[in-house]
């Protein structure tokens, strides 16, 4: 007795031929003339599906592209130095040109500013609206992130658009801020420093008070007049050489006024005894040689007209 | 004609890592070998240095905050570029970034030559509330900076690190690695060696408190440096050549 599904069973030769017979024809219905239907390994089945040939021509022109593209532009570092390619095209070059036309097209009105005096640019229309615009443009990208827009000012940074000075107000003067900056550590720089009256033992409290009163009594603030009196020759003594006699401030030493009501570090009697006490100091970064000679001088007519300009 | 070659190569298993080979190859030499020839493109500039030890904390920080996933420092060779943010950058500047830090998506501004252009106190400010100073900022605070005292055990190591990718610190930067990383943000530290060693540094005050040695310190420092190696005003475009 053998069992007819036995696997182990010979299995005769016609029976062989028969099954390849009957897959032969299986193929052919399945996959037609596909010139990799014949080849299977374990079952598995490789057939040939070509990508479509207008994808097959746009790779091969990429490839193509890529090659030209970089025989004719600047491409490979090799040991010989940086393969420049044969059209001598240079990024650098071709930007040197564009500012090179831009600065050509605009140096009539640079020059004309270059040598003009502020009353000279301020009497010409157009070179006054050249002016204007070329300032704003280097103000908002260079000064707003501190003084803020149209120079409102903003935390510690002085507000421009008032006629309020640290350094004073005249086109010489802005320029001089803007060339060489406040405590930028550059040699021309503009620096003063107000020692740590409290801070160093210059001053007591009790006449670090006296001179709080003071200076709120000559700005207008609410002060014990008794104190504001002690305070008053404390006040010549140690504050008049910067601040003026009278409060009105000293533009040329940097020295702020105190008898008005504009304050950059706070006005009430804490802020104002707290920077008696250990003062605070801004610093401004030189511009010179970040920005031409011409970009300066638009500022200066910008910074200059927007309101307090001297 | 292929499927025979096909047929005739797949079902020979060394012959297939023959043509395999040949295939990588071709792909490596394109790759590598160029490679070889790099400091071809690196200009001959003077004025580059290694970062100062805070420098390269800050610069650590920089990378770990991903400040360089919305600040690109590189100012690329095109006039509105140039004439919004200064020359445009050099290969050089960024020989000794390990990574460079060149990005390529800007929600703020490229930070390339941002040093110098602001005070330390500015720089201070706007990382801790930025719209305080650009109201239309959509930038994160970073005051925590503040608060993270900085671990000066590990700054020779970092020195090191970088040593050994090609950044030329020497023996005596390395000795006095923890000393400059303090001196830098002490104003009343001796930085005549600091600043002989990594001329134009950014020392003093950086944080707006002296008393320790913070994130914030070495942010700044960062900041304040980027940029400002190269002198270009004595820099002609002859040298630029690569």
């Amino acid at each position: 007795m053998t069992d007819r599904l036995d696997p182990t069973r010979p299995v005769s030769h016609e029976a062989m031929q028969a099954t390849r017979e009957i897959k032969d024809v299986q193929d052919k219905l399945a996959f037609g003339d596909n010139p990799l239907a014949h080849l299977e390994w374990d079952g598995i089945r490789e057939l040939d599906y070509p990508p479509p040939r207008w994808w097959v021509i746009t790779f091969i022109g990429t490839v193509l592209f890529a090659v030209l593209w970089s025989i004719l532009y600047p491409s490979w570092p090799t040991p010989f130095g940086v393969w420049r390619g044969i059209l001598g095209y240079d990024q650098r070059v071709v930007v040197a040109e564009d500012i090179a036309r831009a600065e050509a097209a605009r140096a009539p009105l640079v020059q004309a500013i270059g040598t003009a005096e502020l009353t000279g640019i301020q009497n010409d229309l157009g070179l006054m609206n050249f002016a204007i615009r070329g300032g704003q443009v280097a103000f908002n990208n260079n000064c707003a992130q501190c003084h803020a827009l149209g120079g409102a000012g903003q935390g510690f940074f002085p507000t421009l658009a008032d006629d309020d000075w640290l350094w004073g107000g005249t086109p010489e003067d802005i320029e001089f801020t803007i060339r060489h900056g406040i405590r930028s550590g550059t040699d021309e720089t503009r620096d003063n420093i107000m020692p740590n009256f409290g801070a160093d033992g210059i001053l007591t409290r009790e006449q670090i008070s006296d001179v709080t009163d003071h200076v709120l009594a000559i700005s207008g603030g609410e002060h014990d007049a008794a104190a504001a009196l002690r305070g008053e020759s404390l006040f010549a003594e140690n504050c008049a050489v910067c601040h003026g006699e009278g409060g009105e401030g000293l533009p040329e030493l940097g020295g702020p006024r105190l008898n008005d009501a504009i304050w950059l570090y706070g006005g009430d009697r804490s802020h104002i005894f707290s920077q008696i006490h250990r003062p605070a100091h801004g610093v401004m970064p030189a511009f010179e040689g970040r920005l031409d000679d011409a970009t300066i001088k638009m500022l200066v007519v910008y910074v200059h007209a927007l309101g307090g300009g001297q | 004609m292929f499927y025979r070659l096909h047929q005739f190569a797949e079902q020979r298993a060394f012959i297939l890592a023959i043509f395999i080979l040949v295939t990588v190859s071709i792909g490596g030499l394109v790759q590598i070998v160029p490679l070889f020839a790099i400091e071809n493109t690196i200009e001959r500039v003077q004025g580059m240095r290694p970062y100062t030890p805070l420098e390269l904390v800050g610069r650590n920080i920089y990378i770990r905050e991903g400040c360089y996933a919305c600040h690109s420092q590189q100012i690329r060779p095109l006039r509105d570029e140039v004439e919004r943010y200064g020359h445009y950058s050099l290969a050089a500047e960024s020989m000794y970034d390990h990574p460079f830090q060149w990005g390529s998506k800007r929600t703020g501004p490229d930070l390339a030559r941002v040093g110098g252009r602001y005070s330390n106190e500015w720089h201070v400010e706007h990382l801790i509330d930025p719209q305080s100073l650009v109201p239309a900022s959509v930038m994160p605070s970073y005051a925590f900076l503040l608060e993270n005292r900085l671990d000066p055990r590990d700054i020779a190591d970092h020195l090191r690190a970088n040593r050994s990718v090609g950044v030329p610190y020497t023996d005596e930067m390395i000795k006095n690695a923890r000393a400059d990383m303090a001196a830098q943000a002490d104003p009343d530290a001796d930085t005549t060696d600091l600043l002989a060693r990594y001329p134009k540094a950014m020392v003093g005050n950086l944080d707006g408190n002296p008393a320790t040695l913070t994130e914030m310190d070495a942010m700044v420092a960062y900041l304040q440096i980027l940029g400002r190696m190269v002198d270009f005003t004595d820099v002609r475009i002859e040298d630029l050549t690569q």
